[in-house]
Formats: C-alpha cells, sequence, structure tokens
C-alpha cells in the first residue's frame, strides 16, 4: 500500500493564478477553462502522464497585480512537492513574480507576454516566454506586410498604434530595428488607458496617411480602434494587431466594422482542430467540462488555453523521462523539461494538436523556442487564418534580447549560467 | 487650419459624449448633495441590460423600455435598501455608500447578463458623412451627431424638469438641506427614488451611445473617469455646465493630444503621447484653482 505522500507524488499539481471576473473575466474564462479542460482530458483519455493524474487549483487575481503576488503565496506552498509551469496571463503579474518564482524555484510560463528577455535562460533560468514574445511578434508583422509588398517596404509608412503601457512599448524596439533595416518610416501613436476614446489619434493616422496600421491594443481599447478606424474610414484590411488583439473578444463589439482585419495569433480557432473536438466529447461528455457557456469552445482563447495546457503536459512527458515515468515532477524538474522541449509537427500531429502550437524547441539560451505566428483575418463571422507560420527576424531581434538580459543581470549582481554546460 | 478645424469639432462631439455621463453624476449631486461613485457602474448595468433582453428576443425598442424598467427599479430598490437609513448622515457616509453600489453591480451584473464584450447595433452607423468629406475633406461622423443631438435633448428636458416642476423645486430643495425639507413636508424618499430612477435613464442613454461606440463591456464603467473633469469644470449641480464642460474637455484633450507631443519632443527629444488620460485632470485641477465651484456651480457661501 502506498503511503500518502507516494499517493499524493502521483499527482502532478498545476497553480492556476487565473482571472475570471473583473475587466478581462471573459478572456480569462475562455483561457483556463481550455486550460482546465485539456488537464481533464488527459486524466479521461489516458488516466493522466504514465498514470500522474493532473490537478490544479485556481486563485482569482482579477488582473490584479498585488492579488496575482497574494495568489503566488497562498499556492506556492501546494506547489512545493510537485508543480507544473505557472501560466498567469498577464505581464504586470508575470513581472512581480519573476524573482520570487525564482527563489522558490517555480516555473514561470510566460506564453506570448511578460519579460521578453527572459529568451536568454542564462540569466533568467526559471521564466520562460515561450512560444513568441512582442518582439519577434512584431518583427514577424512587418515580415507579413513586406511580403505582402513584393518583399520592399522602402519608402512606406507604418503606423504603430499602441497601449501606452509596459505592454505597449515593447515593441518599439523591434519596430525601430526593423524600420532602419527596411527603410520605412515608423510613426509612433500612444494611446493613454484604457482607450476608450482615440478620436485624436485617429485623425492624426488619417492626416499620416500610413500604408498600414501596426497595431498593439487591449481590451476596450480594441474595438475602439476599430470603430475610429471606421470613422476615418482606414481600412481595417490593412490594420495588423497583436495577438492579445485577436480574439472573438476583442471584434465581435466593433460589429462589421471589424471586417477584414487581422491579427497575429499562434493558434487557430474552431472545433476542427482534432483535439478540441475530442475535448468536447470526452471531457464535456463525462460532465466534466469545465466552463458552463460552453459556446467559448474552439474561440482563439479556449484554443489558446488548450494550447498553454498541452505544452505543459508535454513539459510534463518531457520531466517524467527525464527523472522517472509515472513520477509527479517538482518545480525545479519541470523548469528543466521546459528548456528542453522538443515538440515536432510530427508530435503535435499525434497529440490532434496541429495549428494550436507551432513546432517548439527550447534550450539554455533560447526560452522562447519558436517565434514564429500566423496571420488570421476576421470574415466578420470567425478568424480565418491568411498565412502559414511567419518567423520574425530572430538574428535581428534575439540580440536586443541578450544585450537586455546582461544589463538586468549586471543591475541585480546575477551571474549568468554557461548554457554550453546545460543540458 | 481644416485639420485644426478637424481636431476641434471631433473633440466637441467627443466632448458630448463625455457630457452625457457627467449628466448623471449631476443628477445625484442635486437632489443630495453626493458624489455617486457608482454612476460609472450604474451606465454599465443599464447597457447590459438592453443587450441582455435582445439576447432573450426582445427587439431594440422594447429592449429599451425593460431596461429603463430595470434602472427605474433599481433607483427605487437603492433608496429602500441603501439610502433610506442615511438621511442626515454626512455626505461622506453616502459617498461611501456609492462606493459599495458600485461593487455590488459591477459584481452581479456580469452575474446576470454575462461578461463577454458585445456589440450594440442602434441603427446608427459611426461613418463619415460623404459631402463633407467631398467638400470639405472632413470627418465628421453621423454617429456622433446623433449623440449630440441626443445629448441636447436631454439636457433641455432635465433642465426644465429642474427649473420649471414641483419635484424639479423639492428635488433642489432636498439638496440643500435634508432636514428642512422634510420639516416643510417634502417626501424625500420619493424624491430620492425619483432622483435616483432619472439617473438610471441618464445612464441608460449614456450606455446605449457608449455601448453602441465601443462595445457593451466592463469598460464601460470606466466613462467616469472622463467624467469627473468635466464635472470639475462644468459645476457639480449644473445640467447645462455638464455639457459645457464635456465640451471644453473633449476639444482641450484632442487639441493637446494632437499640438502638445511635437513641442515635447522638440524639446526634451524621446516620444511623448497619450497625454489625453491625464490632461483633462491638469486641466481640472487648474480650474480649480480659479473657480473651485465649477463654471455654472452654486457658490457655497457660509456665514460666521
Amino acid at each position: 500500500m502506498l503511503s500518502s505522500a507516494a499517493m499524493a507524488a502521483e499527482e502532478q499539481f498545476f497553480p492556476l493564478i487565473d482571472y475570471r471576473v473583473g475587466p478581462y473575466g471573459s478572456n480569462g474564462q475562455a483561457f483556463y477553462g481550455g486550460f482546465i479542460d485539456y488537464l481533464n482530458y488527459v486524466n479521461l483519455k489516458e488516466k493522466g502522464v504514465n498514470g500522474v493524474q493532473m490537478t490544479y487549483e485556481e486563485c482569482e487575481t482579477e488582473y490584479n497585480n498585488a492579488k496575482g503576488v497574494e495568489c503566488y503565496e497562498r499556492l506556492k506552498s501546494k506547489a512545493a512537492k510537485s508543480a507544473g509551469p505557472l501560466h498567469t496571463m498577464s505581464t504586470g503579474i508575470s513581472y512581480a513574480l519573476i524573482d520570487k518564482s525564482a527563489q522558490d524555484k517555480l516555473p514561470l510560463a510566460m506564453m506570448g507576454y511578460g519579460r521578453t528577455d527572459a529568451v536568454d535562460g542564462s540569466v533568467f533560468p526559471y521564466a520562460f516566454p515561450l512560444v513568441t514574445t512582442y518582439q519577434m511578434q512584431a518583427s514577424a508583422i512587418v515580415k507579413f506586410i513586406k511580403d505582402k509588398n513584393g518583399g520592399n517596404l522602402a519608402g512606406k509608412k507604418i503606423v504603430y498604434l499602441y497601449h501606452d503601457s509596459a505592454y505597449g512599448k515593447e515593441a518599439i524596439i523591434a519596430l525601430e530595428a526593423e524600420a532602419s533595416l527596411n527603410k520605412f518610416t515608423l510613426v509612433q501613436i500612444p494611446v493613454a488607458h484604457p482607450g476608450n476614446e482615440q478620436g485624436a489619434q485617429w485623425l492624426k493616422i488619417r492626416q499620416e496617411k500610413p500604408d498600414f496600421v501596426i497595431f498593439w491594443g487591449w481590451g476596450v481599447m480594441n474595438q475602439t480602434a476599430l470603430k475610429a478606424a471606421q470613422k476615418v474610414a482606414f481600412p481595417r484590411d490593412k490594420m495588423i494587431g497583436s495577438w492579445w488583439t485577436g480574439s472573438e473578444e476583442d471584434v465581435v463589439p466593433a460589429g462589421d466594422a471589424a471586417k477584414g482585419y487581422m491579427a497575429a495569433t499562434w493558434n487557430v480557432s474552431g472545433k476542427q482542430v482534432p483535439v478540441i473536438a475530442d475535448i468536447e466529447n470526452v471531457v464535456y461528455g463525462a460532465g466534466k467540462g469545465n466552463l458552463q457557456d460552453k459556446t467559448k469552445i474552439g474561440t482563439i482563447l479556449y484554443n489558446r488555453g488548450v494550447s498553454a495546457a498541452v505544452l505543459s503536459v508535454e513539459a510534463i512527458r518531457k520531466g517524467q523521462e527525464k527523472y522517472g515515468k509515472g513520477k509527479a515532477l517538482t518545480g525545479e524538474q519541470t523548469r528543466w523539461a521546459l528548456e528542453n522541449l522538443n515538440i515536432t509537427d510530427a508530435r503535435l500531429k499525434a497529440l490532434g494538436a496541429t495549428d494550436l502550437l507551432p513546432e517548439i524547441k527550447t534550450s539554455c539560451d533560447n526560452h522562447e523556442g519558436s517565434g514564429k505566428v500566423k496571420i488570421q483575418q476576421w470574415d466578420g463571422a470567425k478568424w480565418v487564418p491568411v498565412s502559414g507560420w511567419i518567423e520574425g527576424n530572430k538574428a535581428l531581434i534575439h540580440p536586443l534580447f541578450q544585450a537586455s538580459a546582461k544589463q538586468y543581470a549586471k543591475e541585480k549582481g546575477i551571474t549568468p549560467r554557461d548554457c554550453s554546460k546545460e543540458k | 487650419m481644416n485639420f485644426f478645424l478637424e481636431v476641434l469639432i471631433g473633440g466637441l462631439l467627443s466632448g458630448v459624449m463625455y457630457a452625457l455621463v457627467a449628466l448623471g453624476f449631476v443628477m445625484i449631486y442635486k437632489a443630495s448633495g453626493v458624489f455617486n461613485f457608482a454612476q460609472g457602474a450604474m451606465v454599465y448595468l443599464a447597457a447590459l441590460s438592453v443587450v441582455g433582453c435582445i439576447e432573450q428576443g426582445a427587439p431594440l425598442w422594447l429592449a429599451i423600455i425593460l431596461a429603463f424598467i430595470i434602472m427605474t427599479l433599481f433607483g427605487i430598490a437603492t433608496e429602500k435598501f441603501v439610502l433610506r437609513k442615511l438621511v442626515n448622515q454626512p455626505p461622506i457616509a453616502l459617498f461611501m455608500a456609492t462606493i459599495g453600489l458600485a461593487f455590488f453591480i459591477e459584481g452581479i451584473a456580469p452575474m446576470v447578463f454575462g461578461s463577454d464584450p458585445r456589440a450594440l447595433e442602434l441603427g446608427i452607423v459611426d461613418e463619415p458623412l460623404p459631402w463633407v468629406m467631398d467638400n470639405w475633406n472632413m470627418v465628421i461622423s453621423k454617429f456622433d451627431l446623433v449623440a449630440a443631438g441626443v445629448a441636447g435633448v436631454l439636457v433641455a428636458t432635465l433642465a426644465l424638469f429642474f427649473q420649471y416642476t414641483r419635484i424639479g423645486r423639492a428635488l433642489r430643495a432636498v439638496a440643500d438641506d435634508h432636514q428642512a425639507a422634510l420639516s416643510i413636508g417634502i417626501p424625500l424618499q420619493h424624491i430620492w427614488a425619483i432622483v435616483w430612477g432619472v439617473a438610471g435613464f441618464v445612464a441608460l442613454v449614456a450606455g446605449m451611445m457608449w455601448g453602441a461606440r465601443n462595445g457593451v463591456q466592463f469598460a464601460l464603467t470606466f466613462t467616469a473617469l472622463k467624467a469627473l473633469p468635466v464635472l470639475i469644470l462644468g459645476g457639480f449641480t449644473s445640467v447645462p455646465g455638464a455639457i459645457i464642460g464635456g465640451l471644453i474637455i473633449g476639444a482641450s484633450e484632442k487639441l493637446a493630444e494632437i499640438y502638445i507631443p511635437p513641442v515635447m519632443q522638440d524639446l526634451f527629444g524621446g516620444n511623448f503621447g497619450g497625454i489625453e488620460g491625464w490632461f483633462p485632470y491638469v486641466l481640472a485641477l487648474l480650474f480649480l484653482l480659479v473657480r473651485p465651484e465649477g463654471l455654472f456651480g452654486e457658490k457655497h457661501i457660509d456665514r460666521v
């Protein structure tokens, strides 16, 4: 008979610092609903990972940094024995937890958000800006625009309309580097939070007559921008947003004004993705679905939650290969697994998760692992992918991360790890 | 010059939208001398009620009527369960009660109607008027003009209501002194229920206009933030002041957003902008220094 400690070790615990109420509650509901549904799916479909059951506990942050830290403190003791990656879906909370999570040896996943120079794992061993960063995403968008313009952006004008916050400013360094490389004019126009009034900014855009608008919005700023673009008759198919601006929640409230608008994403929407359809059958069929509102299944953010869970569970599998099959991983072991991921297209296909993630291969000096996005377009009813995977200019962008990480290490007195010795 | 005029007109029309929210604050303040912290939440509740009823199959006209009934019942319930116990209490107690009310609405409204952002179609397209664009190369939105018309009608109605009706005069008496008003037979409870109902109606109009423009979502509660400087400028007790304050704030913030950043960049380098978030507050602060009661607010004089 197993001792209670041994039985507890067969459960892989995921601390979920999430948000389902408050100003961005609907985003959190879809994302964390998808995340939890996939954990339950793994438990129901294959009885856990090599017999280890996926468990979780939620703590509500309302997208508030202070509450995020409070939740972390509440959950960290439960994560002491076993811990999957932490997903906060918040850049602010991630920043607040970077040092704490490293001290407590709990890996912090920041898929498409958070501190982007943590790509350099030699300085940030416990922080993982996985899949894509703001900078690589911006670079990929520029590449998409360039391809649309016959491979030449010289003499073109691009407006960068952004949320005037750390989130919005993150991409500037990449866009400036791209503007310098590709000889286009970059006009930066900030929007004060919350962004529910953008009349002046769009009149300025009208005056500037840009060829494209790259858009880094959040919350109500997204719908307001689309409506304001309609008001000044700026074509929506010349607007391309970040992944925070590309969910159903961002475009539906704008009505017809959103038709034709494009945004970056690393996961497609819809139930045609085999694993999404299977989750509905297996998990909701068993009455264990997390969402009361089933219409969210297959939306961009629901599928993104599933993609985050797929990646997290694959990390657990990877870790078990090294530390023992059928054993739950500690935070330290999960960190190793996140740093040694190799999720290929063939593996994604086997999981039924093709187009939920690009191929990912992480390492000590590359905690991002991909840097690829797709561009999708809103047709008035659904998001339709209009590109294949586009990778940002890694040679241009990654040195920016390394320089920033080096500076951070200097300020904090951190001695970077020697990545050549890490396996 | 053309661009300046375009920004100015756009700003004035945006200001009308702010004034719609500010009017709700004025209503409550005139009747109770209390700053209603929950006005933004009421705008959210009203707009959610409309889309909630539409989702249940009601046509728009019926949804508006049902939302009005919901807001009126809410006003009556607020008087009965929150305000009645606070008669003759210091204004800060009433203010604190409205803070609690705001949190209550922000919690309960999405629980009842759902928290997903939704579109509200009023049948007014937010597109530029073609003939203005063709002849003057200026962007003036049909939607903004309709909003200005709605605000104008609302202000005229409310001003007449306060000035020329018995209830309006009673409202003003109650605002001056609860106890004195009670002593001459003014039914305070009825008056408060009426004024919260009217404030609910104003919130409904503001919620529909803002909801149609930006979608119905939690962020509607933020509209109250724009109303604060409007009230400081226009005066907390003046209905026309809310409109004038709104116009000043709307126009000045838009002009500031366009014309100040280039000057700052020339002087200090770097990238400036996004100043319309704080500019109205600075303007209001400066205004407070010279005219604390606002442009149209009642001057308060205490005799010693």
